[in-house]
Protein backbone atom coordinates (compact mmCIF):
# COMPACT_ATOMS: atom_id res chain seq x y z
CA UNK A 1 0.00 0.00 0.00
CA UNK A 2 2.76 2.38 1.03
CA UNK A 3 4.61 1.56 -2.18
CA UNK A 4 1.52 2.48 -4.23
CA UNK A 5 1.14 5.77 -2.40
CA UNK A 6 4.79 6.63 -2.96
CA UNK A 7 4.50 5.71 -6.64
CA UNK A 8 1.43 7.92 -7.01
CA UNK A 9 3.18 10.83 -5.27
CA UNK A 10 6.21 10.40 -7.53
CA UNK A 11 4.03 10.48 -10.65
CA UNK A 12 2.14 13.57 -9.42
CA UNK A 13 5.40 15.34 -8.51
CA UNK A 14 6.90 14.46 -11.89
CA UNK A 15 3.87 15.77 -13.74
CA UNK A 16 3.89 18.98 -11.72
CA UNK A 17 7.55 19.71 -12.46
CA UNK A 18 7.09 21.19 -15.96
CA UNK A 19 4.21 23.31 -14.69
CA UNK A 20 6.33 24.70 -11.88
CA UNK A 21 9.16 25.35 -14.32
CA UNK A 22 6.84 27.20 -16.72
CA UNK A 23 5.50 29.45 -13.97
CA UNK A 24 8.90 30.20 -12.47
CA UNK A 25 10.03 33.82 -12.73
CA UNK A 26 13.52 34.02 -14.14
CA UNK A 27 14.18 37.50 -15.56
CA UNK A 28 17.79 36.66 -16.39
CA UNK A 29 16.78 33.64 -18.49
CA UNK A 30 14.12 35.74 -20.24
CA UNK A 31 16.72 38.42 -20.88
CA UNK A 32 19.11 35.95 -22.55
CA UNK A 33 16.38 34.40 -24.71
CA UNK A 34 15.06 37.84 -25.71
CA UNK A 35 18.49 39.10 -26.67
CA UNK A 36 19.29 35.89 -28.60
CA UNK A 37 16.02 36.07 -30.53
CA UNK A 38 16.59 39.58 -31.84
CA UNK A 39 20.29 39.34 -32.53
CA UNK A 40 19.84 36.08 -34.42
CA UNK A 41 16.86 37.37 -36.35
CA UNK A 42 18.68 40.58 -37.33
CA UNK A 43 22.36 39.57 -37.44
CA UNK A 44 23.36 42.65 -39.44
CA UNK A 45 21.95 45.12 -36.91
CA UNK A 46 24.57 46.20 -34.35
CA UNK A 47 23.22 45.57 -30.84
CA UNK A 48 23.26 49.24 -29.82
CA UNK A 49 21.28 50.21 -32.92
CA UNK A 50 18.11 48.37 -31.84
CA UNK A 51 17.28 51.41 -29.70
CA UNK A 52 16.63 53.37 -32.89
CA UNK A 53 13.56 51.29 -33.70
CA UNK A 54 12.50 51.29 -37.33
CA UNK A 55 15.72 53.04 -38.37
CA UNK A 56 17.66 49.96 -37.35
CA UNK A 57 15.46 47.88 -39.65
CA UNK A 58 15.24 49.97 -42.82
CA UNK A 59 18.17 51.68 -44.55
CA UNK A 60 16.04 54.23 -46.43
CA UNK A 61 14.25 55.32 -43.29
CA UNK A 62 17.57 55.48 -41.48
CA UNK A 63 18.97 57.98 -43.98
CA UNK A 64 15.89 60.17 -43.74
CA UNK A 65 16.14 60.11 -39.95
CA UNK A 66 19.84 60.99 -39.94
CA UNK A 67 19.08 64.02 -42.13
CA UNK A 68 16.22 65.01 -39.85
CA UNK A 69 18.42 64.72 -36.74
CA UNK A 70 20.39 67.77 -37.92
CA UNK A 71 17.36 69.86 -36.97
CA UNK A 72 15.43 67.45 -34.75
CA UNK A 73 11.71 68.06 -34.36
CA UNK A 74 11.91 67.50 -30.58
CA UNK A 75 14.24 70.47 -30.05
CA UNK A 76 11.47 72.76 -28.87
CA UNK A 77 10.46 70.14 -26.29
CA UNK A 78 14.04 69.99 -24.98
CA UNK A 79 14.03 73.75 -24.47
CA UNK A 80 10.73 73.61 -22.65
CA UNK A 81 11.86 70.63 -20.55
CA UNK A 82 15.06 72.36 -19.56
CA UNK A 83 13.15 75.44 -18.51
CA UNK A 84 10.67 73.34 -16.49
CA UNK A 85 13.55 71.49 -14.87
CA UNK A 86 15.25 74.68 -13.72
CA UNK A 87 12.13 76.54 -12.61
CA UNK A 88 11.60 76.23 -8.83
CA UNK A 89 8.26 75.14 -7.39
CA UNK A 90 6.27 77.63 -5.33
CA UNK A 91 7.96 76.32 -2.18
CA UNK A 92 11.39 77.10 -3.60
CA UNK A 93 12.36 73.48 -4.19
CA UNK A 94 12.65 71.87 -7.61
CA UNK A 95 12.88 68.54 -9.42
CA UNK A 96 16.57 68.50 -8.55
CA UNK A 97 15.58 67.88 -4.92
CA UNK A 98 13.66 64.71 -5.80
CA UNK A 99 16.07 62.86 -8.07
CA UNK A 100 19.62 61.56 -7.74
CA UNK A 101 22.22 63.74 -9.48
CA UNK A 102 19.59 66.50 -9.56
CA UNK A 103 17.68 64.59 -12.24
CA UNK A 104 20.44 64.85 -14.82
CA UNK A 105 21.41 61.62 -16.57
CA UNK A 106 19.05 59.37 -14.61
CA UNK A 107 16.58 58.17 -17.26
CA UNK A 108 18.27 54.75 -17.49
CA UNK A 109 17.34 53.97 -13.88
CA UNK A 110 13.58 54.02 -14.52
CA UNK A 111 11.24 52.25 -13.99
CA UNK A 112 12.17 51.29 -10.45
CA UNK A 113 10.52 48.94 -8.00
CA UNK A 114 9.46 50.86 -4.90
CA UNK A 115 9.72 48.67 -1.82
CA UNK A 116 7.51 50.95 0.23
CA UNK A 117 4.47 50.87 -2.06
CA UNK A 118 5.31 47.50 -3.61
CA UNK A 119 4.75 48.99 -7.05
CA UNK A 120 6.70 49.89 -10.15
CA UNK A 121 7.47 53.60 -10.40
CA UNK A 122 8.15 54.97 -13.86
CA UNK A 123 10.02 58.21 -14.49
CA UNK A 124 6.73 59.95 -15.29
CA UNK A 125 5.17 58.77 -12.03
CA UNK A 126 8.29 59.80 -10.09
CA UNK A 127 8.00 63.29 -11.62
CA UNK A 128 4.40 63.61 -10.44
CA UNK A 129 5.26 62.23 -6.99
CA UNK A 130 7.91 64.95 -6.79
CA UNK A 131 5.42 67.62 -7.80
CA UNK A 132 2.78 66.46 -5.33
CA UNK A 133 5.31 66.20 -2.50
CA UNK A 134 6.08 69.85 -3.15
CA UNK A 135 2.50 71.04 -3.33
CA UNK A 136 2.26 71.17 -7.11
CA UNK A 137 -0.51 69.83 -9.33
CA UNK A 138 0.53 66.62 -11.13
CA UNK A 139 1.12 66.82 -14.85
CA UNK A 140 -1.15 65.04 -17.32
CA UNK A 141 0.62 61.82 -18.33
CA UNK A 142 -0.55 62.21 -21.92
CA UNK A 143 0.28 65.85 -22.56
CA UNK A 144 3.13 68.02 -23.75
CA UNK A 145 4.52 69.21 -20.41
CA UNK A 146 5.23 65.67 -19.24
CA UNK A 147 6.66 64.83 -22.68
CA UNK A 148 8.92 67.90 -22.59
CA UNK A 149 10.29 67.23 -19.12
CA UNK A 150 10.92 63.51 -19.75
CA UNK A 151 12.44 64.39 -23.14
CA UNK A 152 14.94 66.68 -21.45
CA UNK A 153 15.74 64.09 -18.78
CA UNK A 154 16.21 61.42 -21.48
CA UNK A 155 18.40 63.77 -23.51
CA UNK A 156 20.71 64.30 -20.53
CA UNK A 157 20.96 60.50 -20.23
CA UNK A 158 21.74 59.70 -23.86
CA UNK A 159 24.27 56.94 -24.27
CA UNK A 160 23.92 55.71 -20.71
CA UNK A 161 23.11 51.99 -20.59
CA UNK A 162 19.64 51.03 -19.38
CA UNK A 163 20.05 49.83 -15.81
CA UNK A 164 16.84 48.32 -14.46
CA UNK A 165 16.96 46.43 -11.21
CA UNK A 166 14.59 43.66 -10.18
CA UNK A 167 15.19 43.11 -6.48
CA UNK A 168 14.74 39.67 -4.98
CA UNK A 169 11.35 40.65 -3.65
CA UNK A 170 8.33 38.51 -4.58
CA UNK A 171 6.33 41.67 -5.31
CA UNK A 172 8.97 42.94 -7.75
CA UNK A 173 9.14 39.55 -9.45
CA UNK A 174 5.35 39.45 -9.63
CA UNK A 175 5.29 42.91 -11.23
CA UNK A 176 7.89 41.81 -13.77
CA UNK A 177 5.87 38.65 -14.54
CA UNK A 178 2.66 40.65 -14.94
CA UNK A 179 4.52 42.97 -17.30
CA UNK A 180 5.62 40.01 -19.36
CA UNK A 181 2.07 38.64 -19.37
CA UNK A 182 0.61 41.98 -20.46
CA UNK A 183 3.21 42.28 -23.20
CA UNK A 184 2.31 38.91 -24.69
CA UNK A 185 -1.47 39.01 -24.09
CA UNK A 186 -3.65 39.65 -27.12
CA UNK A 187 -6.22 42.41 -26.74
CA UNK A 188 -8.68 44.44 -28.77
CA UNK A 189 -10.98 43.38 -31.57
CA UNK A 190 -7.95 42.89 -33.80
CA UNK A 191 -6.72 40.27 -31.31
CA UNK A 192 -3.16 41.61 -31.20
CA UNK A 193 -0.58 41.85 -28.45
CA UNK A 194 2.46 44.12 -28.13
CA UNK A 195 4.44 41.08 -29.26
CA UNK A 196 2.34 40.64 -32.41
CA UNK A 197 3.97 43.76 -33.84
CA UNK A 198 7.24 44.11 -31.95
CA UNK A 199 8.35 40.48 -31.62
CA UNK A 200 6.69 38.67 -34.50
CA UNK A 201 6.85 41.46 -37.09
CA UNK A 202 9.66 44.00 -36.49
CA UNK A 203 11.00 45.29 -39.78
CA UNK A 204 7.72 44.47 -41.56
CA UNK A 205 5.34 47.16 -42.72
CA UNK A 206 2.00 47.88 -41.11
CA UNK A 207 0.43 50.14 -43.71
CA UNK A 208 3.22 52.65 -44.42
CA UNK A 209 5.09 52.22 -41.15
CA UNK A 210 8.03 49.96 -40.36
CA UNK A 211 7.48 48.17 -37.07
CA UNK A 212 10.16 48.62 -34.41
CA UNK A 213 11.72 45.68 -32.56
CA UNK A 214 10.72 45.21 -28.92
CA UNK A 215 14.38 45.18 -27.97
CA UNK A 216 15.28 48.76 -27.04
CA UNK A 217 11.76 50.06 -27.57
CA UNK A 218 11.67 51.99 -24.30
CA UNK A 219 15.14 53.51 -24.74
CA UNK A 220 13.86 56.03 -27.30
CA UNK A 221 10.91 57.35 -25.32
CA UNK A 222 9.47 59.91 -25.20
CA UNK A 223 9.16 60.45 -28.93
CA UNK A 224 8.23 63.07 -31.45
CA UNK A 225 5.85 61.56 -33.98
CA UNK A 226 5.18 63.19 -37.31
CA UNK A 227 1.85 61.34 -37.33
CA UNK A 228 0.89 63.11 -34.10
CA UNK A 229 2.48 66.40 -35.11
CA UNK A 230 4.08 66.60 -31.69
CA UNK A 231 5.64 64.86 -28.73
CA UNK A 232 4.24 61.81 -27.06
CA UNK A 233 4.92 60.36 -23.63
CA UNK A 234 5.31 56.66 -22.91
CA UNK A 235 1.68 56.67 -21.77
CA UNK A 236 0.56 58.21 -25.04
CA UNK A 237 2.45 55.52 -26.94
CA UNK A 238 0.98 52.64 -24.94
CA UNK A 239 -2.62 53.88 -24.86
CA UNK A 240 -2.52 54.64 -28.58
CA UNK A 241 -1.25 51.12 -29.28
CA UNK A 242 -4.28 49.76 -27.45
CA UNK A 243 -6.81 51.93 -29.26
CA UNK A 244 -5.20 51.14 -32.63
CA UNK A 245 -6.04 47.48 -32.12
CA UNK A 246 -9.57 48.47 -31.12
CA UNK A 247 -9.02 47.91 -27.42
CA UNK A 248 -10.22 50.43 -24.84
CA UNK A 249 -7.01 51.79 -23.28
CA UNK A 250 -6.52 51.59 -19.54
CA UNK A 251 -5.88 54.83 -17.64
CA UNK A 252 -2.44 56.33 -18.30
CA UNK A 253 0.21 54.86 -15.99
CA UNK A 254 -2.16 52.08 -14.91
CA UNK A 255 -0.35 49.31 -13.08
CA UNK A 256 -0.55 47.13 -16.20
CA UNK A 257 1.30 49.70 -18.32
CA UNK A 258 3.93 50.34 -15.64
CA UNK A 259 4.58 46.61 -15.39
CA UNK A 260 4.96 46.32 -19.18
CA UNK A 261 7.46 49.17 -19.09
CA UNK A 262 9.34 47.41 -16.28
CA UNK A 263 9.53 44.15 -18.26
CA UNK A 264 10.55 45.80 -21.55
CA UNK A 265 13.09 48.10 -19.94
CA UNK A 266 14.71 45.17 -18.17
CA UNK A 267 14.97 43.38 -21.51
CA UNK A 268 16.88 46.45 -22.79
CA UNK A 269 19.39 46.51 -19.95
CA UNK A 270 22.82 47.52 -21.21
CA UNK A 271 21.49 49.23 -24.34
CA UNK A 272 21.97 53.00 -24.53
CA UNK A 273 19.27 55.57 -23.89
CA UNK A 274 18.48 57.22 -27.24
CA UNK A 275 15.50 59.36 -26.30
CA UNK A 276 13.91 61.55 -27.15
CA UNK A 277 13.27 59.77 -30.40
CA UNK A 278 11.71 61.00 -33.62
CA UNK A 279 9.43 58.68 -35.55
CA UNK A 280 7.34 59.01 -38.73
CA UNK B 1 -78.93 50.14 -23.61
CA UNK B 2 -76.72 49.54 -20.63
CA UNK B 3 -75.38 46.35 -22.22
CA UNK B 4 -74.57 48.15 -25.50
CA UNK B 5 -72.57 50.79 -23.68
CA UNK B 6 -70.64 48.10 -21.90
CA UNK B 7 -69.87 46.32 -25.19
CA UNK B 8 -68.68 49.59 -26.76
CA UNK B 9 -66.48 50.27 -23.77
CA UNK B 10 -64.99 46.77 -23.94
CA UNK B 11 -64.23 47.12 -27.66
CA UNK B 12 -62.63 50.53 -27.13
CA UNK B 13 -60.58 49.14 -24.26
CA UNK B 14 -59.33 46.16 -26.28
CA UNK B 15 -58.38 48.38 -29.22
CA UNK B 16 -56.51 50.71 -26.88
CA UNK B 17 -54.74 47.75 -25.25
CA UNK B 18 -53.71 46.40 -28.64
CA UNK B 19 -52.27 49.76 -29.72
CA UNK B 20 -50.39 50.15 -26.42
CA UNK B 21 -49.03 46.61 -26.59
CA UNK B 22 -47.93 47.09 -30.20
CA UNK B 23 -45.97 50.18 -29.15
CA UNK B 24 -44.61 48.67 -25.93
CA UNK B 25 -43.36 45.40 -27.41
CA UNK B 26 -40.40 46.87 -29.35
CA UNK B 27 -39.48 49.11 -26.41
CA UNK B 28 -39.55 46.10 -24.11
CA UNK B 29 -37.40 44.13 -26.54
CA UNK B 30 -34.95 47.03 -26.63
CA UNK B 31 -34.85 47.34 -22.84
CA UNK B 32 -34.13 43.62 -22.53
CA UNK B 33 -31.44 43.75 -25.21
CA UNK B 34 -29.71 46.81 -23.75
CA UNK B 35 -29.78 45.29 -20.26
CA UNK B 36 -28.05 42.16 -21.56
CA UNK B 37 -25.49 44.25 -23.46
CA UNK B 38 -24.73 46.42 -20.44
CA UNK B 39 -24.32 43.37 -18.22
CA UNK B 40 -21.82 41.85 -20.66
CA UNK B 41 -19.95 45.17 -20.92
CA UNK B 42 -19.73 45.31 -17.14
CA UNK B 43 -18.13 41.85 -17.11
CA UNK B 44 -15.65 42.87 -19.85
CA UNK B 45 -14.80 46.03 -17.89
CA UNK B 46 -14.08 43.94 -14.79
CA UNK B 47 -11.62 41.93 -16.88
CA UNK B 48 -10.05 45.20 -18.15
CA UNK B 49 -10.61 44.04 -21.68
CA UNK B 50 -13.17 46.13 -23.53
CA UNK B 51 -13.23 46.73 -27.26
CA UNK B 52 -13.78 50.19 -28.71
CA UNK B 53 -16.37 48.80 -31.11
CA UNK B 54 -18.54 47.61 -28.21
CA UNK B 55 -18.97 51.14 -26.93
CA UNK B 56 -19.73 52.34 -30.46
CA UNK B 57 -22.47 49.71 -30.90
CA UNK B 58 -23.98 50.58 -27.52
CA UNK B 59 -24.02 54.27 -28.42
CA UNK B 60 -25.70 53.48 -31.76
CA UNK B 61 -28.33 51.39 -29.94
CA UNK B 62 -29.20 54.24 -27.59
CA UNK B 63 -29.33 56.75 -30.45
CA UNK B 64 -31.67 54.51 -32.44
CA UNK B 65 -33.93 54.03 -29.41
CA UNK B 66 -34.06 57.79 -28.84
CA UNK B 67 -35.19 58.15 -32.45
CA UNK B 68 -37.91 55.54 -31.91
CA UNK B 69 -36.24 53.04 -34.27
CA UNK B 70 -36.53 50.09 -31.93
CA UNK B 71 -35.71 47.37 -34.44
CA UNK B 72 -32.39 49.06 -35.21
CA UNK B 73 -31.81 49.72 -31.51
CA UNK B 74 -32.29 46.04 -30.67
CA UNK B 75 -29.92 45.01 -33.47
CA UNK B 76 -27.21 47.42 -32.25
CA UNK B 77 -27.68 46.33 -28.63
CA UNK B 78 -27.35 42.69 -29.63
CA UNK B 79 -24.19 43.57 -31.56
CA UNK B 80 -22.79 45.34 -28.48
CA UNK B 81 -23.55 42.27 -26.36
CA UNK B 82 -21.86 39.96 -28.89
CA UNK B 83 -18.76 42.18 -29.02
CA UNK B 84 -18.55 42.37 -25.23
CA UNK B 85 -18.87 38.59 -25.03
CA UNK B 86 -16.10 38.31 -27.63
CA UNK B 87 -13.76 40.40 -25.50
CA UNK B 88 -14.64 38.33 -22.41
CA UNK B 89 -13.87 35.11 -24.28
CA UNK B 90 -10.60 36.63 -25.52
CA UNK B 91 -9.52 37.60 -22.00
CA UNK B 92 -10.28 34.15 -20.61
CA UNK B 93 -8.56 32.40 -23.51
CA UNK B 94 -5.49 34.61 -23.27
CA UNK B 95 -5.06 33.84 -19.57
CA UNK B 96 -4.05 30.35 -20.72
CA UNK B 97 -2.54 31.08 -24.14
CA UNK B 98 -0.16 34.00 -23.55
CA UNK B 99 2.77 31.87 -22.34
CA UNK B 100 2.85 30.14 -25.73
CA UNK B 101 3.98 33.41 -27.35
CA UNK B 102 6.89 34.00 -24.96
CA UNK B 103 10.38 33.97 -26.46
CA UNK B 104 12.23 31.02 -24.92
Amino acid sequence: MLRKVLLALTIVAGAAQPLLADNAVDPQADFKAFRKYFTERFPKVPLNQFVNGPYSMDEGLRKQWQAKEEFPPYDFALDKGKEMSSTPFKNGKSYADCFPNKGIGVRQMYPQFDEKSGEVITLDVAINQCRQANGEVPLDYLKDDMAALTAYMAFTSRGKPMDIKIPNDPRALAAYKKGEENFYTRRGQFNMSCASCHVQNPGNHIRTEVLAPALGLMNALPIYRSEWGGMGTTSRRLTTCNSQIRGVPLPAEAEEYRDVEYFLSYMANGLPISGPGARP
Amino acid sequence: MHTRALIRFAIALSVASFVTAAWAAPADDYNAAIAKAEAAIKRAHALKNEWTTTAAALKAAKAAADAGKFDDAVAHAQQAEALANGSIAQAKEQEKLWPEAVIR
